[in-house]
């Protein structure tokens, strides 16, 4: 049960976890602009700081809004859609 | 050299037959003995071929032990064990059976040297693999069942006309490279059906439509080998095709359109099983030694961290009977454990650095990159993105915490599952970790050794880290700031099982309908014009028989029998004698595999 109450400790203090999970991305970006050696970079524009950050969130992005415009272009139906 | 060799799979089969045989109380012992003996036969096996047996005039070769075998027989003996532990309190026998004869079928395929033996262990998969839907014992298992039962025919029989095809032109059934660049008709349909097991979509949709509706534990088995058997035998006769490049990345990319829709949790799994054997395939068209080495290095990844995850989630559906996001919710303080486990296994199907899907995935983009198809190396990030945002955040999140808060009797059952299936999901836990972080476990067993060894030297270069963390990062950022817009909807997705769903409907509703009445039509038109004017005529016949013919027909008659039972007494009785040589030549075979310490 302790596990429980590590997760509620967290829960309680939930705009903390927020805050140090900012403060994670921006040093990551940090730590990938300044330090990290980027040699072995497929292409020049993985070169640009920060490059794989904004692919992820706006690569995040795409897929929700582009997979949900297709459900609801036709394909999500009810849950009884099969049945006779 | 004369050796004795004893087949891993028939220790599975002949092992499962005995399991109602073992009484209650050695039972537990009994069902996780044979997975260990099975695993400890597997990884004490030396390579080379054996269990050669001829069969007419066909050389079936039931044991080929090389570097590409040897890696997927591992760990599926492996996931062997922690399946079997996973489902140990599970009181009906016949799914215990099932899920070992579909493991026997699933090792026998991927040892099989040759086309025939191949194909047979390919079948038992089939047949035995659908009972583990059928148990689950509701309606829809039971037409999930079917569904899934007869596109693994078609399957089955696109792949036997090929490879009869494929066999009768090259003179042997040896299951070797096929020529991929000047492919035949039969080299089209051997890869129908085979990228059809790997759920390739236009052919995927038997897979969530299964394994969304088999049991608890049973979609645990279902969902390490059936896919990963057919990544085997593209890896063994399909390296270097170009069409499995675009096929895989769209698969990769399908699935994860798929997992955004789905309402589901194990059918969002499905999926994703899909997307990541997408990575597998693509890997296979690649066909260099890195591209190969990634697809059996992610196979090996995604069988753990794919079981640990269909674990967690059945974990949930075994506690609470519900499997749907939008009835569940904030588990978190009822089954921490099983929340803590899903979410390794999600982080590891993610590639987060340190766990398992990091270093295998990794090397099948890597490989894109190194052939200069930059697309495919930016689609499958992109793949990787949609990953994370689903199975490591989508299903822990709407799971565990969330909004939605399930009905008071789902919410009460829930618990932590019972001590073996904790068990399973931890160790599979700790292997995840464990691949993740001391590569060479992996890495050595690979059909490529050494590329794979020079591989090792930059997975944790700091680019690479810091290349994956940004990107998951990120997708979790755009995870939370969306998270509105992922709300669970309670509906089903329309697939490509909608065309043979709707059209066996249309069929039985052609016949139900306007079959049935041209019928009746035809009927009533016979009776009006066809019977009474067909009575008088035979009326008059009638008289005419009598009179005439009786005389002539009767002596006829006695003729023909005379001559018939003089024939009666001459025949052979061929057909019985052929029936009782197919009868004892099947038997000798199963005896002579039964019983079977060849000579190699």
């Amino acid at each position: 049960m302790k596990l429980a109450t590590l997760i509620e400790f967290l829960r309680a203090r939930l705009k903390l976890v927020i805050r140090i999970s900012i403060a994670a991305l921006v040093l990551l970006v940090l730590w990938d602009t300044f330090l990290v050696d980027k040699e072995h970079a497929h292409t020049d524009a993985e070169r640009f700081w920060g490059f794989w950050s904004f692919f992820g969130f706006f690569g995040c992005v795409a897929i929700i809004l582009a997979s949900k415009w297709f459900g609801h272009s036709g394909i999500m139906k009810r849950e009884d859609y099969y049945d006779e | 050299m004369n050796s004795f060799w004893l087949h891993p799979s028939l220790l599975f089969i002949l092992g499962s037959l005995l399991i109602p045989l073992i009484p209650a109380r050695a039972k537990r012992f009994y069902l996780l003995l044979v997975p260990f003996l099975v695993f400890a036969r597997v990884i004490t096996m030396s390579k080379g071929t054996f269990g050669e047996l001829n069969f007419l005039e066909w050389t079936l070769i039931f044991g080929r032990v090389d570097a590409l075998s040897q890696v997927f027989g591992y760990i599926m003996s492996l996931m062997a064990i922690l399946g079997t532990l996973y489902g140990l309190h599970v009181k009906q026998d016949g799914q215990h059976i099932a899920a070992w004869v579909y493991v026997g079928g699933s090792i026998g395929a991927i040892y099989a040297g040759d086309f025939l033996t191949l194909f047979l262990f390919w079948e038992i998969m089939a047949f035995s693999s659908v009972f583990l839907v059928w148990y689950r014992g509701r309606k829809e298992s039971l037409w999930a069942g079917y569904r899934y039962l007869l596109v693994h025919v078609a399957g089955g029989l696109a792949l036997l006309g090929g490879m009869v095809m494929h066999c009768t032109a090259a003179g042997s059934w040896e299951f070797t490279q096929l020529d991929v660049q000047n492919p035949t008709p039969a080299t089209w349909l051997i890869l129908v059906g085979f990228i059809l097991n790997a759920a390739v979509p236009p052919l995927h949709a038997w897979l969530p439509d299964a394994y969304g509706e088999a049991t608890f534990n049973g979609s645990v088995f279902l969902c390490a080998f059936t896919t990963k058997t057919a990544v085997y035998a593209l890896c063994r006769g399909f390296p270097g095709m170009d069409i499995l490049v675009p096929l895989g990345v769209i698969m990769a990319l399908y699935g994860v359109v798929y997992a955004v829709l789905e309402n589901d949790c194990r059918r969002l799994l499905a999926y994703h099983i899909i997307s990541q054997v997408g990575y597998m395939v693509a890997g296979v068209g690649l066909g260099t030694q890195m591209a190969i080495n990634g697809a059996c290095a992610h196979a090996f990844a995604h069988i753990l961290y794919k079981g640990l995850l269909f674990m967690g989630c059945g974990a949930v559906l075994h506690m609470t009977g519900e499997s749907k996001f939008t009835e569940l919710g904030g588990l978190w303080k009822k089954m921490p454990w099983t929340f803590v486990f899903t979410l390794i296994g999600g982080l590891s199907i993610s590639a987060f650095p340190l766990f398992s899907g990091f270093v295998s995935k990794s090397m099948i983009v890597a490989a894109g990159f190194e052939e200069h198809k930059l697309w495919v190396g930016f689609l499958l990030m992109l793949a990787s993105a949609g990953t994370f945002l689903h199975t490591g955040l989508k299903v822990p999140y709407f799971i565990w915490f969330g909004k939605n808060q399930p009905r008071k009797e789902t919410f009460d059952r829930a618990t932590e599952p019972p001590w073996n299936m904790n068990v399973a999901m931890a160790i599979a836990s700790v292997l995840c970790i464990f691949i993740g972080c001391y590569t060479p476990y992996l890495y050595q067993m690979l059909p490529f050794p050494s590329v794979a060894a020079d591989y090792a030297k930059t997975v944790y270069s700091s680019y690479h880290i810091s290349e994956t963390l940004q990107i998951l990062l990120f997708t979790g950022l755009g995870f939370f700031l969306l998270l509105k817009k992922l709300t669970p909807e309670p509906t089903i997705s329309l697939d490509m099982d909608w065309f043979y769903r709707i059209g066996g409907r249309a069929f039985s509703w052609i016949a139900r309908g306007p079959v049935q009445t041209l019928d009746t039509f035809v009927g009533e038109l016979y009776r009006y014009a066809g019977l009474i004017p067909l009575m008088i005529t035979a009326r008059i016949a009638g008289m005419f028989d009598n009179v005439v013919i009786d005389g002539l027909v009767d002596g006829l008659a006695s003729g023909v029998r005379g001559v018939g039972r003089r024939f009666r007494i001459a025949q052979r009785g061929q057909m019985q004698e052929n029936l009782a040589l197919a009868f004892g030549v099947t038997a000798l075979l199963i005896i002579a595999f039964i019983f079977y310490w060849s000579k190699s």
